[in-house]
């Protein structure tokens, strides 16, 4: 069994003589003009926990999509444990011994976790002799892996953490070797996160090969043996994680130096631009999703939101901008606003001053076909500046003043005819910020305004926000990554089961207080 | 899954519908072949009737001024991500209103009448339209079964109407009275004579083709220019969007059906006041649902939607042509229509799928 040929990476203590576990030779993959991977080379040690990170569009995904069988590659080859392997579609990835954990979970929601676990694993017409085992085989594997659910449970009672201990346990029932993990704590609570980290490092020690993608470095830093960083679809570095430092990585994957940390000035806060009182809400099923929230926001402030995808914030958000309909008060600089009926809608918000960055730019902040010169004027068609007259609008200056964004937010390409979908997810983000920022509103609502935007554009998003706030605009900021809170707001509210569970000085807190609040420990 | 790659706007507009077409004629050929008539001569045949004098394009650009309105009406719909499949009874309603102006009034002069009648068709075919809309917009229903459950509504109102109010007395013939004699329409003949064009007089073409082609003109700037047609647009797109940036779903949804079937109502004009000079019961001859595939193959465009009216009134005239001479059937011409609109309307992927596949490999093959 020789020695794989990749002198440069040194040798790890993990056990045993080294066969990888998984070895990539030169996978190429292009869409199009797009290279997607460019001569990828990766070996993962068996008993290990691999990192993969990289900005959004660095290939990972593409990477491990052909790595399951969705994509072929038009050049290169896999290695598992030693000999060559040809997965061309999912089911060889499970015959060879790979398992994948999505990032939007697949399960079937009223199916128990026995039935899901089966599910396509089934042997034979009658179910109960394959349940048996299964039941068996769980067993097993939450002694061995401390991977405990109730395997009778229907999967929509489970909270999101065991949901995806339920993805875990179908790959592992599968056979699994090795382990994908496709940016698995984005819905975790912080407390979950670390259950899934133990998890991980529990598999490992057993001798399973666990593969994490995620782009939060700090997860890297905690559970990994090893990195790979991903830039522009090549392998730039694979390094002992003990042996580097989050700046280094950030480095790695942008290309250049980057500030981790925004700079910022305290906050000087003015008088109450926005106020919420007892806002409630329920969702078509009856359930309540917002149980009374109320609170101020002062210009010259940026008030973020905390708390575990899910609590009530889409729902806060979507009531503040007028896209749905809710019980109790809402005023903009002194002067009610409408939470129902005629005067709750979008542009009756936008000109009482409130400008809203959605947490769903693909869907809500950008129409896709259109030219990003259209999508500037979404929301802003009735602006003067855009009128011709009382029926046309005027797609000329449209254009010319979507030139002037592009220039001032820095959107590359800076071409207003191209589609929104021909940018990448950081200067669609861009776009949307631009519209949003650029004419100074009184009150900004922000959602994720990071999520699926690459280092260089975080950066840079980061700073206009600071830089509004220091404007005088008042803004709120909800967000699932703590650290984006933790940096940005002056004031953090924590949201869970729609509700407000309390409230913290962004210098008085850290990562665990607001964890215990976010997992609804008051 | 292979490589594909978008097509530029050009090849897109103009390769992809002509592949399909051409597609469309081997078929029919092959069809013709099998009941053993000659499919050259019978295409010959075709283009000779429809395009080969000027009485064979009267009636072709008669038929085609038909789709050109129902084709806009679905293409407005459309924008608006709604399918109008009600073009038909909107029209059959719309005759009604020409019919109406027609009878009621003492017209001094056909232009008048002529233009009472266009705003009376449009008004009725919206009126028809605005049902459908409101229980779209308001109540969620979908706009495909109520247009259609609509369509048939109007088809036996109006017979109840023709049968039992609109027939003249002692007439045999569910059917209005004629018109006054000054209300016909000026043939296309009589117009283009003091241009110096000879145009033959005998066929039904008359003004109101150049009422569809302002309809066409009038429909792009709306989509294109106007603050509506932009409500519009991005309300098709994305109806999510549209929502987040405070368009009103029950505004925009009810604009467009209303513009949507007021230019179905007004294509009864042609047949009813350019031609038949009275209101009979098949006075839509079809129009309504040939739109939809004009529109498809138009791409909801008013350019290609007029292109597209042209073709399938080439269709309709030179089928008329081959039933007359040949022992083709007439069902036949119906399967030759059929296959044009299966496969440049609903097989439009079809062609596409490959188009994109071999563009993205003459694009690599131009890189590397």
């Amino acid at each position: 069994m020789a020695r794989e040929t990749q002198a440069g990476q040194p040798a790890t203590a993990a056990p045993s003589p080294q066969v990888p576990a998984i070895e990539l030779r030169g996978i190429s993959k292009a869409f199009g003009a797009v290279q997607a991977n460019r001569d990828i080379d990766l070996s993962v040690l068996p008993g290990t926990v691999h990192g993969i990170v990289g900005e959004n569009g660095a290939g990972k995904s593409t990477l491990m999509s052909i790595l399951y069988g969705f994509y072929r590659a038009d050049r290169g080859e896999i290695v598992i444990g030693g000999a060559r392997a040809e997965i061309a579609d999912s089911r060889a990835a499970i015959r060879s011994g790979i398992g994948m954990v999505f990032q939007h979970f697949k399960l079937v929601p009223n199916f128990t976790v026995l039935e899901n676990v089966i599910l396509g694993a089934e042997e034979g017409a009658r179910l109960a002799p394959s349940l048996a085992r299964a039941r068996a085989e769980l067993a097993r594997l939450a002694r061995d892996y401390d991977l405990e659910v109730e395997p009778d449970a229907v999967v929509e009672t489970l909270s999101v953490g065991h949901q995806q201990r339920v993805e875990i346990l179908k790959a592992l029932y599968r056979q699994a070797d090795i382990l994908i993990l496709d940016e698995p704590t984005g819905v975790l609570t912080p407390a979950e996160a670390d259950h899934l980290f133990r998890i991980l490092r529990g598999l490992a020690r057993q001798g399973k090969t666990v593969i994490l993608i995620t782009h939060k470095l700090r997860e890297i830093m905690e559970v990994t043996d090893r990195v790979s960083v991903m830039r522009r679809g090549e392998m730039v570095a694979t390094l002992e994680t003990a042996a580097t430092s989050p700046p280094e990585l950030a480095e790695l994957m942008v290309g250049r130096k980057v500030l981790l940390r925004v700079e910022k000035a305290p906050a000087r806060p003015g008088p109450v631009r926005l106020r919420a009182e007892g806002l409630r809400l329920s969702d078509a099923g009856g359930v309540e999703r917002l149980r009374g929230v109320g609170f101020d926001l002062r210009g010259g402030e940026i008030l973020g939101i905390a708390g575990v995808a899910g609590n009530g914030q889409s729902e806060l958000l979507e009531v503040l901008a007028g896209i749905r309909s809710a019980e109790g008060r809402l005023e903009i600089e002194g002067a009610p606003v409408a939470l129902r009926g005629p005067g709750a809608d979008g542009q009756s918000r936008r000109a009482a001053g409130l400008a809203h960055v959605p947490e769903d730019r693909q869907n809500l902040g950008l129409i896709m076909d259109f030219a990003a010169w259209e999508n500037v004027a979404l929301g802003y068609h009735h602006a003067p500046e855009y009128q011709a007259g009382r029926l046309f609008m005027n797609n000329a200056a449209l254009r010319a003043d979507t030139a002037g964004k592009m220039a001032r937010f820095d959107v590359r390409p800076p071409n207003p005819a191209l589609p929104a979908r021909a940018f990448s997810g950081g200067n669609q983000q861009k776009i949307v910020v631009a519209r949003e920022i650029d004419r100074a509103p009184k009150v900004l609502i922000v959602g994720q305004p990071t999520r699926g935007v690459d280092i260089g554009a975080i950066e840079f998003i980061h700073q206009r926000i600071v830089a509004l706030r220091d404007a005088g605009s008042a803004i709120l900021l909800v967000s699932v990554e703590l650290d984006e809170i933790l940096s940005l707001a002056d004031r953090i509210l924590v949201m869970f089961d729609g509700r407000i569970m309390g409230e913290r000085a962004a210098g008085a807190t850290d990562e665990r207080d607001l964890g215990l609040l976010m997992a609804g420990v008051a | 899954m292979s490589a594909r790659r978008p097509l530029p706007p050009v090849l897109d507009a103009l390769i992809v519908p002509l592949a399909s077409l051409a597609i469309a004629f081997v078929l029919s050929g092959l069809v013709i072949l099998a009941i053993g008539e000659d499919p050259v001569a019978a295409m010959k045949l075709m283009v000779e009737g429809a395009l080969g004098s000027t009485y064979g394009w009267g009636y072709t650009l008669y038929y085609a001024t038909n789709f050109m309105f129902t084709g806009l009406a679905v293409a407005v719909a459309f924008h608006a991500g709604l399918f109008n499949i009600g073009g038909e009874g909107q029209a059959t309603l719309g005759g009604l209103g020409v019919a109406l102006v027609c009878l009621m009034l003492p017209w001094p002069h056909w232009s008048v009448a002529f233009l009472a009648a266009t705003v009376s068709a449009a008004a009725f075919g919206a009126a028809w339209a605005a049902l459908p809309a409101w229980l779209q917009a308001r109540r969620g229903s979908h706009i495909v079964i109520t247009t259609i459950m609509f369509n048939f509504i109007a088809a036996s109102l109006l017979n109840y109407l023709l049968s039992n109010v609109l027939r003249p007395e002692g007439s045999m013939d569910p059917a209005s009275a004629r018109f006054a004699e000054g209300l016909q329409l000026p043939r296309l003949g009589a117009v283009l004579e003091p241009l110096g064009i000879a145009f033959s007089d005998r066929t039904p073409a008359n003004v109101t083709l150049f009422v569809a082609i302002l309809a066409g003109v009038g429909v792009w700037a709306l989509i294109w220019r106007t603050r509506i047609g932009y409500q519009i647009r991005a309300f098709g797109k994305s109806e999510r969007a549209a929502v987040y940036a405070g368009i009103s779903p029950v505004r925009v949804t009810i604009i467009a059906m209303l513009i949507s079937g007021a230019l179905a109502g007004m294509m009864a004009v042609n047949t009813v006041m350019g031609e038949a000079q009275r209101l009979l019961l098949n006075s839509v001859e079809g129009a309504g649902f040939i739109g939809i595939a004009v529109a498809l193959m138009g791409r909801s465009h008013p350019a290609g939607v007029a292109v597209a009216a042209l073709l399938f009134g080439f269709l309709y005239q030179g089928g008329a042509e081959l039933a007359l001479w040949t022992s083709i059937p007439r069902e036949l011409i119906t399967v030759i229509q059929a296959l044009v609109i299966l496969l440049t309307g609903a097989l439009d992927n079809m062609v596409r799928m490959p188009a994109e596949w071999l563009w993205a490999r003459i694009a690599r093959r131009g890189a590397g």
